[in-house]
């Protein structure tokens, strides 16, 4: 008898809401900010007042002396049990509690555990901490001439190649500094008919996740498990393992939902410190920050872009000279990655002959830098958008033909050598401008209200090479079980990875069980970041379905199942072990080609696949005030063929307006090293308010030859074109260029004044 | 920490609770604490995220700011009451239907400002939305789609109530 087998239909493409989305409503799903474990100690920070000094002493005698206090610990405890107690992805520069010195205000100095967080707080304030202060550093460009120093010794990790030549060396802050070198970039300004050299900042902002740091360690003999928001499970197995000399088999790590990650989850932040101290203490111990602590954990690189153009008579860019520097903080973090994966796109997404690109990391005495929803790419795009469209200004060109003159094509060669493929420049730029109606004329306003419009395109090497490993599971009834490690932090990649492997096999997506993470149970993957979880998990994912797939198909044979059969799967296990039993188990690997760039910082295989994006604002400014309204914002993006429609929509929309946040009022103000905004009442985030009334997110008709069903990666897509968009607009309406952000009322009111000649002093 | 516990007495989304707390504890950490429910957290510790939103007599508190002892004779909804039987609310419903929510952290706070809401006003319009929505922070930027769901779940109610 032949089964019928109903018709699925195709699974990739499905606008599915998020698979997890009834715990999120119920407020059911699992967080670990909010987890306990039976015997749980709270861990609370002291943390240093100083941005850079020698300790000369911690008292914990009176902290101690609390009741309900279970143990105070500096770093002269933590290395009992970890001798070597440094970490880091790029760099072992970080102390799990300072050592010797502090390097900014804010590190962690001294924690005390205690049943209670409430007592374990107030031990925190009887701590007496001394310091002999040192000079200290904060700028990025004035870091790199080396007057101050952060760290006697850098500390690179042995986990990337290209950074052993740094290992030792000494009297520096520059932990990195990739340079890149494509033609002859003097010769193309002596022979430029106009040349326009103009100098980008951006602030200090962070993440802030609304579920803060929290990580806890349950450390046994023979082995401990880590429960961590964290964004890279399968990194923190590794440096945990690496920091207690064990195997990577006795260090499990189990990730819940993130309440938003943004980048900030990334490597290893709180783990080393929960593990550290479940050590000494023989007990759980949890490690949950506060809003406030997010601060002095890990921000978005404070740069400074000095970017020159030479451009010809006809209005060709022949020559672009970059000079980056990324302010790290005091730990490298993956900084030195940042400085090396964002430099390869610094000249922006133009075909130009003549390139040079040198890129900095510097240490500085201010909280950490890492990843921030871009990996360096916003701040690049914030400088070389700005600069490309007050040259097409300066030139009296329109600035969409000006850019379209100067595009990046597939098929040829970007700033690294690197051949452009499945990159839709044009038809995002054409998209943009199609939506603003950029060919009819455009209102500007007349009395106090002025408008503007703006726009911006931008390019991302995504990084390479990376890992991922997956593994589909099909039980006796037939049912498909997905082991994978990405981490699902609101971006709705279980959702994604569940419609492929429903794909693969034929089955509602919805049907598919999506393990959480789980390093004893999920396989490796190098990290959920820089938007590469759907391109290399999803290949992964898509290969270990496959492989499932075909050992069905086999089963069917050796069973004598007629071709073409599709009895229900269910059935073929009966029938093969007699019963309801057994497994078909499929893996996936995928780990792209790539080679690195040389010693001028050219290859010919720079990434597996090129984001493209760009956004188009329309805006007022009240020249009164300064005051900038924007009235309509529109994303656009190749994000290839979507998965999920609807999901993508969604990462796009809230790119956009993190970056909205980033560009229009987000900063962390330091004074002295001390930041005086620490929290929610004094640095203020994006409400539902801040949203333009008009807001448009789309995606351009494209496919992804080498990718999963011909997608790629978005989530980090919409911040790119968000700041330069808005400040070419500004601009457009009232002739104020602004070259640092955020682009407060202030900001645009002192432009004005100095538009004016009539500046206004600082008071 | 010397303190005195005190015994309260409240409606817990709908059952009568009796409770000793500490006079220092907030909302949050008693509903934690001595009920294990999770569904309201703190975040940003100082009343202006939303996250931690219950209801007290109808009325959407921070509880990481509200102290635990103030719920004497209150009645108090929190957000794991709002599906009892297992089938969704509209006002969920309509959140899932609408993507409204990315991380889900703040989800339960946005949640239970739109049942307060349309409490109050059946059919609101988009400045109304926005207006009693405004003190609720969303990182991931789902606003737009916050919005939508509360329109749909406006809409979902009335035919509740209608049908």
């Amino acid at each position: 008898m032949k089964a019928i087998k109903p018709q699925v239909g195709h699974q990739v493409g499905r606008s599915l809401p998020r698979l997890e989305a009834r715990e999120k409503v119920t407020g059911r799903a699992e967080y670990t900010h909010l987890m306990q474990l039976p015997g749980m100690l709270q861990a609370k920070i002291l943390r240093s007042t100083v941005a850079h000094g020698r300790i000369k002493s911690i008292d914990t005698t009176d902290a101690k002396k609390i009741p309900g206090v279970f143990g105070v610990y500096t770093s002269d405890d933590i290395q009992t049990v970890i001798p070597d107690p440094y970490y880091g992805p790029a760099f072992h520069d970080q102390p799990i509690l300072a050592i010797g010195k502090v390097h900014f205000v804010g590190e962690p100095v001294a924690a005390v555990l205690a049943a209670d967080p409430h007592i374990a707080e107030q031990a925190t304030q009887r701590i007496i901490a001394e310091y002999e202060e040192l000079p200290a550093i904060f700028d990025e460009v004035e870091a790199a001439e080396n007057k101050v120093l952060v760290h006697e010794e850098l500390k690179p990790a042995g986990t990337f190649a290209d950074l052993k030549h740094l290992k030792g060396r000494k009297g520096t802050n520059i932990a990195l500094d990739f340079r890149l070198r494509r033609g002859d970039v003097d010769k193309g300004f002596a022979s430029a008919a106009h040349v326009f050299e103009h100098t980008f900042r951006t602030q200090k902002v962070l993440h802030l996740a609304l579920e803060p740091y929290a990580s806890i360690a349950d450390y046994r003999e023979d082995g401990v498990t880590i429960y961590s928001g964290a964004q890279s499970p399968s990194f923190v197995r590794t440096e945990i393992a690496r920091l207690l000399s064990w195997p990577e088999n006795r260090v499990r790590v189990k990730v819940p939902y993130l309440g938003g990650g943004y980048g900030g989850k990334l490597y290893i932040k709180m783990e080393a410190l929960a593990v550290a101290l479940s050590m000494l203490a023989r007990r759980p111990v949890k490690v949950a920050l506060t809003m406030e602590e997010q601060f002095y954990t890990i921000t978005k690189h404070p740069s400074t872009f000095r970017i020159k153009s030479g451009i010809d008579k006809d209005g060709k860019i022949i020559a672009r000279k970059c000079e980056v520097w990324w302010n790290g903080g005091a730990y490298a973090d993956v900084g030195p990655r940042l400085t090396q994966k964002s430099g390869f796109t610094a000249s922006g997404p133009y075909d130009i002959d003549n390139v040079s690109i040198d890129s900095y990391a510097l240490y500085t005495n201010l909280t950490p830098a890492g990843a921030l929803r871009g990996f360096g790419i916003p701040q690049l795009v914030w400088a070389y958008e700005s600069h490309t469209d007050m040259i097409a200004r300066a030139l009296k060109r329109d600035p969409v033909d000006f850019r379209k003159q100067n595009l990046l094509h597939d098929g040829r060669p970007q700033a690294t050598g690197t051949i452009l493929k499945n990159a839709a420049i044009e038809k995002v730029l054409d998209r943009i401008a199609e939506r603003l109606n950029w060919k009819k004329p455009f209102d500007r306003g007349q009395g106090v209200v002025r408008r503007g419009r703006g726009l911006a395109v931008a390019l991302k090497a995504v990084i390479s090479p990376t890992t991922s490993v997956a593994v589909v599971n099909i039980a006796a009834d037939g049912s498909a079980t997905l082991y994978c490690s990405t981490v699902d932090m609101g971006q709705g990649s279980d959702t994604a990875m569940a419609q492929m492997v429903g794909e693969v096999l034929d089955m509602p997506a919805e049907s598919v069980r999506v393990v959480p993470r789980d390093t004893d149970v999920t396989p490796y993957d190098m990290g959920t970041l820089g938007s590469r979880s759907l391109f290399h998990m999803g290949h992964a994912v898509r290969l270990a379905a496959e492989e499932a797939r075909d050992k069905i198909a086999a089963l069917r044979r050796e069973l004598g199942e007629p071709e073409g059969s599709n009895a229900p799967l269910g059935d073929l296990f009966r029938k093969k072990y007699g019963m309801q039993a057994g497994n078909i188990v499929g893996t996936g690997i995928y780990k792209p080609d790539y080679i690195p760039p040389d010693s001028s910082g050219l290859t010919t295989n720079a990434t597996p696949f090129w984001m493209v994006a760009g956004s188009g604002v329309e805006l007022e400014v009240d020249t009164e005030t300064g005051h900038v309204r924007i009235t309509r914002l529109i994303n656009v993006a190749d994000v290839g063929k979507p998965i999920n429609p609807k999901i993508v929509e969604t990462q796009l929309s809230g790119a956009s307006l993190m970056q909205l946040g980033f560009s229009m009022f987000e900063k962390m103000h330091v004074d002295g090293g001390q930041i005086t905004n620490a929290s929610l009442a004094d640095y203020k985030i994006p409400a539902i308010h801040d949203v333009p009334p008009v807001m448009e997110n789309m995606t351009v008709d494209a496919v992804q030859d080498n990718g999963p069903f011909g997608a790629k990666g978005v989530g980090e897509l919409a911040t790119f074109g968000v700041s330069p968009a808005i400040a070419n607009a500004i601009d457009d309406a009232i002739g104020v260029r602004l070259t640092e952000l955020p682009m407060t009322a202030e900001a645009v009111l002192r432009g004005l004044y100095v538009k004016n000649n009539r500046p206004l002093g600082d008071d | 920490m010397r303190s005195s516990a005190r015994t309260i007495n409240f409606t817990l989304n709908g059952r009568s609770v009796s409770v000793n707390v500490q006079p220092h504890h907030n909302v949050v950490e008693m509903l934690q604490a001595q009920f294990a429910l999770f569904g309201a957290r703190e975040s940003c510790g100082q009343g202006l995220c939303g996250c931690c939103t219950v209801l007290v007599d109808g009325r959407p508190l921070s509880g990481c700011l509200y102290l635990a002892v103030f719920l004497d004779g209150t009645e108090v909804v929190t957000v794991e009451s709002l599906a009892p039987t297992g089938k969704l609310d509209p006002v969920q419903q309509a959140f899932i239907e609408c993507g409204a929510f990315q991380c889900g952290y703040c989800t339960p706070g946005f949640v239970l400002m739109t049942k307060a809401l349309l409490e109050q006003t059946s059919d609101p319009d988009d400045e109304q939305i926005r207006d009693h929505l405004s003190g609720n922070l969303c990182r991931c930027g789902a606003y737009p789609e916050i919005v939508n769901a509360v329109k749909l779940a406006a809409r979902k109610s009335k035919a509740g109530s209608t049908g």
